[in-house]
């Protein structure tokens, strides 16, 4: 029996000829990543590992971006923390406020990130990078703290799901709406300890940014990674950002799968999840009458360059509902450098919706947009468990940047048709 | 090794931002955590929670962020044991990693009411409900995980393993 793209990836970095499913290995990690959240607990495991050095100066990436700009003291604090050991070990991948932006927009865009690479992160969106080809897969502190040390972490090799994609997106539609309707499909633990590998005609249809936006959603399918098949588009992206040596996988043709869903990309319909999982998912024609107090359009499953161009095509030239407070924050300053150039800075400005730094700070109810008791919001980002944004009787509602552009003008959750 | 307490039973799906919400983690000082684990789901949780109970849990227990605090905050606050359907990926390698004590046991969730009496024996994977005198057996770790374990964690096991 043949191997999936990830079985592949985890054999060749194990120094194995071939893995099965719920086989243990240790495997060589290519890069290693942390934030300001996750990053102070690792650095105290490290300490207490004993070794002076890092495995490798180069393969290891820290990103202050989820309570920053620093947003208290003791948030200033962590990042000092995280500052200090960076600049001590000589860890090249530090990325300071200027610098930085939300990891996963991030990384890919520094070129850290290649095909066949396997990577771990002290961030459950780290799966993000399997748009790439690359295996990579969200973890603990200590685990981070284990792989700075050793350059080496313990997987056990997962079953996949295989997902072939036909056909091609209707209008308005983007990545974000078919792995919401994914998610809705298979349920929040619908690929538990399982890959998520996408493949399939329909492919190449998809952007760089529709796959990234669907592979930093598989942990809310409960995957360990989602993967997508290397193409023609990932290779121009790969060329384009790294200078990366990298290695094309492909599945086996007789890979095993635990189940294979056909999806048909002309199918998909603009998606919502409503309160508090993401497997709640109605099409917009079945959300009804939910009207919002805040629309946050970014985060590392929305907030590159094709979120914002949607979202700016639908407010240019209307207001923003009086009702709403509209709340953008392009995901890297290279993304926002890109948007004031094109003119979308101007547009959501004119429109009455503020332009934040990078941060996550809402995604997860950090800062810069928490929400009150009983207030509602439509977010591009990737949860809305209870308390997520604020309150924990605060509710969010998750959708694309088309769709949340459009209920930022309507002041309740609509289809950009209603507001064109 | 064995443990004993009351059971604090959830359902299905809880996550780890209703474990340890993410306006709590400016800090990583456990006994800090501790102080608001469980808060969005039972803000109650803090005030019943004695040293040794044993939290019971449906499927996908830890789903969501990979905060190693969600781990550290339940363990700080004195909880000896974790028992559920299934647990979510990163939550479950967190646990081992930071040693603390998890079982997949859909049997004994069934079987098993908030505020019963359970014993676990982590040697034999035997779960006893002395309230309701019934016994059921959880699948044991793969060796590998059980030298983690033995090590009280991953960074033990690591120091163990580089002498």
């Amino acid at each position: 029996m043949g191997m999936t793209m990830t079985q592949k990836i985890l054999a060749a970095h194990a120094g194995l000829e071939k893995v099965v499913p719920g086989q243990l290995i240790k495997a060589k990690l290519d890069l290693v990543l942390g934030n300001d959240v996750t990053t102070p607990v690792a650095v105290n495991e490290f300490k207490k590992i004993g070794v002076e050095e890092v495995f490798d100066k180069t393969k290891i990436a820290i990103v202050p971006d989820h309570f920053t700009p620093n947003k208290d003291i003791k948030s200033a604090e962590q990042c000092k923390y995280i500052r200090e050991f960076a600049r001590s070990k000589g860890i090249v991948n530090y990325f300071e406020i200027g610098q930085m932006g939300i990891e996963h927009a991030l990384i890919p865009e520094k070129g850290l990130v290649v095909p066949g690479d396997v990577v771990i992160g002290a961030d459950s969106h780290t799966c993000t990078y399997g748009a790439l080809g690359a295996f990579s897969t969200g973890v603990g502190s200590t685990d981070m703290a284990a792989g700075m040390a050793t350059g080496e972490a313990w997987f056990k090799v997962p079953e996949a799901i295989k997902f072939n994609l036909k056909g091609k997106l209707n209008k308005w539609v983007s990545g974000k709406d078919v792995i919401l309707h994914i998610i809705g499909m298979i349920g929040v633990d619908g690929a538990l300890y399982k890959s998520m590998e996408f493949s399939g005609e329909g492919l190449s249809a998809l952007s760089m940014d529709d796959r990234f936006a669907m592979a930093n959603m598989a942990i809310e399918a409960g995957a360990k990674n989602g993967i997508f098949e290397v193409d023609e588009k990932t290779l121009e992206y790969v060329r384009e950002h790294s200078t990366k040596e990298y290695t094309v996988y492909k599945a086996d043709d007789d890979a095993e799968y635990s189940a294979v869903y056909d999806i048909d990309l002309s199918q998909i319909k603009l998606t919502v999840a409503f309160p508090h999982l993401p497997e709640n998912t109605r099409t917009i024609d079945e959300v009804g009458d939910i009207e919002i107090d805040q629309v946050v359009i970014g985060s590392c499953t929305n907030g590159r360059i094709e979120d914002m161009r949607m979202a700016a095509s639908i407010l240019k030239g209307k207001k923003v509902h009086p009702h709403v407070r509209a709340i953008i924050f392009p995901a890297t300053q290279q993304i926002y450098l890109q948007a004031l150039e094109e003119g979308l800075l101007k547009i959501f400005v004119e429109a009455g919706a503020v332009v934040s730094t990078p941060t996550c700070g809402p995604c997860l109810g950090g800062h810069m947009g928490i929400l009150a008791k009983g207030e509602r919001a439509v977010a591009t980002t990737n949860r809305n468990f209870v308390g997520r944004m604020g309150h924990p009787e605060s509710e969010v509602y998750l959708a694309s940047p088309a769709v949340a552009a459009a209920s930022a003008i309507a002041g309740k959750i609509v289809s950009p048709e209603e507001v064109m | 090794m064995k443990v004993q307490g009351k059971v604090i039973k959830y359902g299905d799906n809880v996550d780890t931002d209703v474990i340890i919400p993410a306006r709590y983690l400016n800090t990583s000082d456990p006994k800090e955590l501790a102080k608001h684990c469980m808060e969005d789901l039972d803000a109650d949780f803090v005030n019943k929670v004695r040293p040794g109970d044993i939290m019971v849990a449906r499927k996908n227990f830890g789903c969501g962020s990979s905060r190693e605090h969600a781990p550290i905050a339940i363990k700080a606050s004195g909880v000896s044991c974790v028992i559920a359907e299934t647990f979510a990926r990163i939550f479950y390698r967190n646990a081992i990693n930071i040693g603390l004590p998890i079982l997949e046991c859909p049997e004994a969730v069934n079987g098993i009411d908030d505020g019963d009496e359970v014993k676990v024996d982590f040697d034999t994977g035997e779960i006893t409900n002395i309230t309701k005198g019934t016994v059921y057996k959880s699948l044991p770790f793969p060796e590998f995980m059980q030298e983690i374990i033995k090590n009280n964690g991953l960074i033990g096991y690591i120091k163990a393993n580089s002498k």
